[in-house]
């Protein structure tokens, strides 16, 4: 299968910290792709310098196919980002701010693109107020309708559901698995691990700027010893592998 | 660098910014009144409490006054195209703008245009306030659309130089405190009054400094006179400016982006 994403130690520091000390791992076209990690781990500027938002100081990125320094507009062309604080225009009506971006995607129809997004994440009755009146989950949901606009082949959502109460995450989870379904390829980051079990294809950890594990589920699963003291068997949830992996590592 | 795809869409890009900020200029009206009441409270205050003790040498005092009074409703007015950038690069949206295939340069462009257009709207507020308080003027279409044109221009120098300031700033404050020099700029001219009355040093600065040359020359065409040298030194001076902060502005957004 063809790779939506590959990337090749990947380096990028701040000033004296060091952010991604090579970093590895690929994206399948059409899989929904999570990478989780810590605060401050480095998602954001991953995400960042994938979406040819920032540089990286050394190793290589592709995205699509092409690559993120030599052609960051054929990148551009394929991607679309839904970054982890809202980029919404403030002042604008939530529909405005749909046709806006309908426009600067060139389609033909901008008007009819928002009425049917407005339409398919439940902000039609919203649709004429200025963004600043909505609320957080709102705001969200219209964020994610705009990275849609123009059907890119793979989308970024840079921790969709951190701020969302229980009810607006499962709406975003059902949207996600409607995009991969679709066959867009989804990359997103996130702390919450039960986010990544409930909607990730495949899993990447990051830690202290590596990947230092990578799989599905099950192949996570499998990293993890097998329940020594516990009377009923169980299986591990994604919370105790991440404490593992990371324990371990820390121990070296 | 940009493809050929993106400069072909190069128009519509800036179309869309043009409309997104002229939207953002119609919801906050108070940032035109806030631009026009300061010069026009100044108009008010030379022509009616110091205007008596003025000897500018005309009868019609609101007449000499009015180009000064312009130049500094856009020195004014240009801090708000410094906040309005500021602010877009600090938020998400532009985050959003800058991973679509949109040319980057569009983005300022639209907030450029965005300037003329809410700065030519402050310049007719003032214009038809100077007409209640006696500004007269016997030029014709040729004149006035040179003085809209010489005015255009100072907006577009002024305006690249607000880009430096929002690309650059730090801070909300510092992205608009730079205008403030620029608004008194017009007080150590010939706006007020003549140069020949100041002390040397000061009128020496005042005599070569853009405002005056940019201010003779309106005067002169409002009042149907040969602009004489004056009009090249304007011109000189607005093209300058902009080509330089024009330069300096790309190069920060770059820095930024
Ligand atoms: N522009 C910057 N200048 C300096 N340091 C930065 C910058 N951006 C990020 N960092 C630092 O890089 C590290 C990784 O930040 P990043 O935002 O990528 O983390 P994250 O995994 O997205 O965290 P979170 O879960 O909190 O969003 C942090 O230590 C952060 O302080
Ligand atoms: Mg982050």
């Amino acid at each position: 299968m063809k790779k939506a994403i590959e990337v090749r130690e990947l380096r990028k520091s701040f000033k004296d910290t060091e952010v991604l000390k090579g970093t590895n791992f690929e994206v399948k076209q059409g899989e929904i792709f999570a990478l989780l990690g810590s605060n401050g781990a480095g998602k954001t500027t991953i995400v960042k310098i994938l979406t040819t938002l920032l540089k990286q100081d050394g190793g290589t990125a592709t995205v699509n196919g092409f690559d993120i320094l030599s052609q960051p507009d054929k990148v551009r062309q394929a991607i679309s980002l839904t970054g982890q604080f809202a980029a919404v225009d403030e002042i604008l009506t939530g529909r405005e701010n749909l046709i806006m971006i309908a426009k600067l995607r060139y389609l033909k129809n901008p008007r009819e693109v928002a009425d049917d997004l407005l339409e398919r994440f439940g902000l039609t009755d919203a649709a004429d107020r200025k963004m600043s009146t909505y609320s957080g989950g709102m705001r969200r949901r219209l964020d994610i309708a705009m990275s849609l606009i123009g059907r890119p082949q793979i989308i970024f959502l840079d921790e969709p559901t951190t701020g969302l109460d229980p009810e607006a995450r499962i709406e975003v989870w059902k949207i996600v698995k409607e995009l991969a379904d679709s066959g867009t390829t989804v990359f997103l980051t996130t702390q919450y691990l039960e986010e990544a079990e409930q909607l990730a294809d495949r899993i990447a950890i990051l830690h202290e700027g590596r990947i230092i594990a990578s799989g599905t589920l099950p192949e996570l699963k499998k990293m993890f010893p097998t329940a020594k003291v516990e009377y009923v068997e169980k299986q591990p949830s994604l919370e105790e592998i991440f404490l593992t992996i990371v324990g371990k590592k820390e121990e070296n | 660098m940009e493809t050929t795809t993106t400069k072909s869409h190069f128009f519509t890009d800036i179309r869309v910014m043009l409309g997104r900020s002229m939207r953002h200029i119609f919801r906050s009206m108070d940032t035109i009144i806030t631009v026009t009441i300061t010069p026009i409270a100044m108009m008010l205050l030379f022509v009616y409490v110091f205007g008596g003790a003025i000897q500018s040498g005309t009868d019609n005092y609101v007449n000499y006054l009015l180009p000064g009074i312009l130049l500094m409703a856009i020195a004014s007015g240009i801090s708000y195209t410094a906040f309005r950038l500021f602010t877009d690069v600090q938020r998400g949206i532009f985050e959003r703008f800058h991973t679509m295939p949109i040319s980057r340069s569009a983005l300022l462009w639209g907030h450029v245009l965005t300037s003329l257009v809410s700065n030519a709207i402050s310049v007719v507020v003032i214009i038809l306030v100077a007409l209640i308080m006696g500004f007269r003027s016997s030029a014709g279409v040729l004149p006035w659309l040179a003085v809209a044109g010489i005015l255009a221009l100072f907006t577009l120098a002024l305006t690249w130089v607000a880009a430096i300031a929002g690309l650059s700033a730090k801070t909300v404050d510092g992205a608009s405190a730079f205008s403030y020099p620029l608004i008194f700029l017009p007080f150590i001219s010939s706006a007020f009054v003549p140069t020949d009355s100041m002390p040397k040093v000061v009128r020496v600065f005042a005599e070569n400094q853009p405002v005056t040359s940019i201010v003779e020359t309106i005067r002169a065409l409002l009042s149907n006179q040969p602009a004489g040298n004056d009009i090249w030194v304007a011109l000189a001076w607005c093209v300058g400016i902009m080509l330089v902060a024009y330069l300096f502005a790309m190069k920060a957004y770059k820095r930024r982006a």
